[in-house]
């Protein structure tokens, strides 16, 4: 049934986008957003996915710091997904725990388990544009794409790893977000992103992130096996890389509650 | 031992892992601190300015049944240079936890925490303070319990069955940062007839909705609170705890809204003795990204209340609590804490600085400093006034 909602959603609205475009030239805002949905519902119906994700922090000198992060989660229709992830390394904040119920519209609401107090605190999730652990990926680059997050503006066509990329311009809506505008290079075949520049809040070169070794799950969910995220001020980078990925697993609602977050570990 | 401690041990032994598909981890950490009095000790047999400390708390682990049962065992020790009751063991935790579809069985010793602020723990009561380890109130014994969770749409349910008490612990003769008598646990009596057999019960109710997380519970039992009553033992006088019986009931509250948390919970305790109204609440507001950095800067404001007022033989009953947190975000998870507390009835003051960080990946360093100024005998601060110290501590992750 929702499904079906959805897929009538969808419909709509790419009637409504592709409509214009057969009387006159679709506008790039028009374009940017087209392709973003387009993006989003290729990927629709993963429903549940578990991964281990590690993180390799390097610093100017090259001195390495690592994170180690089991995570879970569940898709939501019509809404941004839940997660919950536990944190392995470092050692000092092993069994500390993270619940995230994410919206496309507001902010998160989000839980942190601390195990040494044995306690759940509720957090503030404004703090989207800050480092995540200490690595240069913010929250808000590692919460899931949802189509409401940005405004749009197609560039150009170019060629990348991917075959032929679309070159789109994302403008966050959120007045936390640390970036006024982000540049991705989604591929025309699959919608995969393959690079995004971001630019910081006074529209200078912040950071960019590129996508490697893509690989494709349940015949239709593309997820890379790593990310490279440099920072161009800080000289500063870290690697993300995914393992482990499994989908469908099985994961519900019940999954993702204060009780799942204390035991997480 | 008891029956009820018979009966934890047969549902602990029951539920051991029989199947080959056993997880078994083992973690945990061993910590040197080091103290360091900046003035001299205010009562006799304190005679030291600096205190060497170390502690080892490993975990082990046991996960069985598709990841439906586990064990965890937590025992902990600490050995003190000076004071004989601070060198102690504890198990703080020994505990098989059984999970359904809605609910969960959690069996055994335990720790739970309730609560919502940040300087007072005041509805958080189902475990005692181990107040020998460290003085800010904050670690805590095992406590014996069966906990069954229920997951319902308006909310989780916990059912406590509490059979056994712990006793408080207390700092020794020889330790600092204690009253000028030293507590005497050898002469600890109760209110029950069962003393430290009774079976406590407790239940509560919390949910989450929207922008707001709640919960209240009542709790029946032992009053984990002790009074303290002088008493002459062979010719010299010492404190002896009492334990009441008690019925509580408490609330906590928080709203998250954008950069604000606004928190408060409350309780009412009634004991033969007294019953009484007591409350802390106040906000923590956090500047994200200050001056252009990754950094970000809390500050706290809360007051806590007591109905008691300056009867009270609780340390906070009419204080003003400010605190500011500094996050730098970094690899290295630098973290700074400060806060003062000032009690508006005896006009004193006492301030805590937290700093910490870690080095490599598998070790931490902290430096904090505690320091006190009161003036008024009656306060019950005033005999910790010359126990101003830093300390510095070292911690190991394995």
């Amino acid at each position: 049934m929702t499904l079906l909602n959805k897929s009538l959603k969808t419909l709509l609205i790419t009637s409504l986008i592709a409509a214009p475009a057969i009387a006159s030239a679709e506008t790039a805002e028009e374009k940017g957003m087209r392709i973003a949905v387009e993006a989003k519902e290729s990927d629709n119906g993963w429903q549940d996915m578990q991964a281990n994700m590690n993180m390799i922090l390097r610093n100017k000198l090259g001195q390495e710091s690592i994170r180690e992060i089991r995570m879970k989660s569940l898709e939501v229709d019509g809404d941004g997904d839940k997660s919950l992830s536990v944190f392995d390394k470092p050692s000092d904040v092993k069994g500390t725990a993270f619940l995230s119920f994410s919206h496309s519209i507001g902010a998160d609401d989000q839980w942190l388990y601390l195990p040494k107090l044995k306690r759940v605190k509720r957090i503030a999730s404004r703090n989207k544009s800050g480092p995540f652990m200490g690595s240069e990926f913010s929250y808000e680059d590692l919460s899931s794409f949802e189509v409401e997050k940005y405004t749009y503006k197609f560039i150009k066509e170019e060629a990348c790893e991917g075959g032929t990329c679309n070159v789109v311009e994302q403008y966050p809506v959120d007045k936390n977000s640390g970036y006024t505008r982000r540049v991705v290079w989604l591929d025309q075949a699959e919608h995969r992103p393959w690079k995004i520049d971001f630019y910081d809040r006074k529209n200078s070169p912040l950071k960019t992130l590129t996508y490697h070794s893509y690989q494709e799950y349940k015949e239709k969910h593309w997820r890379a096996d790593m990310m490279k995220m440099v920072n161009h001020q800080t000289g500063k980078s870290t690697d993300l890389t995914y393992g482990s990925y499994t989908f469908q697993t099985g994961l519900s609602d019940s999954d993702f509650n204060k009780n799942t977050l204390k035991r997480a570990r | 031992m008891g029956t009820s401690k018979l009966l934890l041990a047969a549902g602990l032994l029951s539920a051991l892992p029989v199947q080959a598909e056993t997880f078994y981890e083992m973690s945990g950490k061993v910590t040197a601190d080091l103290r360091y009095f900046t003035q001299d000790a205010k009562f006799q047999n304190q005679d030291y300015n600096t205190n060497l400390s170390f502690t080892v708390e490993p975990e082990f682990y046991w996960e069985w049944n598709d990841g439906n049962d586990n064990l965890t065992f937590t025992p902990f020790l600490r050995i003190d240079e000076n004071d004989s009751q601070r060198t102690h063991g504890d198990i703080r935790e020994l505990s098989w936890v059984h999970i359904g579809d809605d609910w969960e069985l959690r069996t055994g010793i335990r720790k739970v925490f309730w609560g919502v602020t940040e300087f007072q723990h005041l509805v958080d009561v189902i475990n005692q303070t181990d107040a020998v380890d460290d003085f800010d109130g904050e670690d805590k014994l095992g406590q014996q319990m069966i906990n069954l969770s229920l997951v319902r749409g308006w909310g989780i349910v916990d059912l406590y069955l509490l059979p056994g008490f712990r006793e408080r612990t207390f700092v020794g003769d020889e330790g600092r940062l204690r009253a000028g008598l030293a507590v005497n646990d050898d002469h600890t009596t109760y209110e029950s007839g069962a003393g430290k057999n009774h079976i406590d019960t407790a239940i509560r109710w919390s949910h989450t909705l929207g922008d707001f997380d709640l919960g209240a519970y009542w709790f029946r039992g032992t009053n984990r609170d002790p009074k303290l009553q002088a008493k002459n033992v062979n010719g010299s006088t010492v404190l002896a705890p009492y334990y009441e019986q008690m019925d509580q009931i408490g609330f906590d509250l928080q709203a998250t809204i954008d950069s604000w948390l606004w928190k408060i919970e409350g309780i009412h305790r009634d004991t033969s003795s007294e019953n009484y109204w007591a409350a802390q609440g106040g906000f923590e507001y956090t500047f994200y990204g200050i001056q252009e950095s990754a950094a970000d800067l809390g500050v706290l404001l809360e007051y806590g209340w007591d109905e008691r007022g300056t009867d009270a033989d609780a340390a906070i009953q009419n204080d003003l609590f400010m605190g500011a947190r500094l996050a730098l975000n970094d690899a290295e998870s630098t973290e700074m804490l400060a806060g003062i507390s000032h009690d508006i009835d005896y006009d004193s003051q006492s301030l805590i600085i937290e700093a910490s960080r870690r080095v490599g990946d598998d070790w931490k360093i902290s430096l904090d400093g505690r320091f006190f100024s009161s003036d008024d005998p009656a306060d019950l601060s005033y005999s910790i006034n010359q126990d101003d110290h830093l300390q510095l501590t070292v911690e190991r992750y394995f």
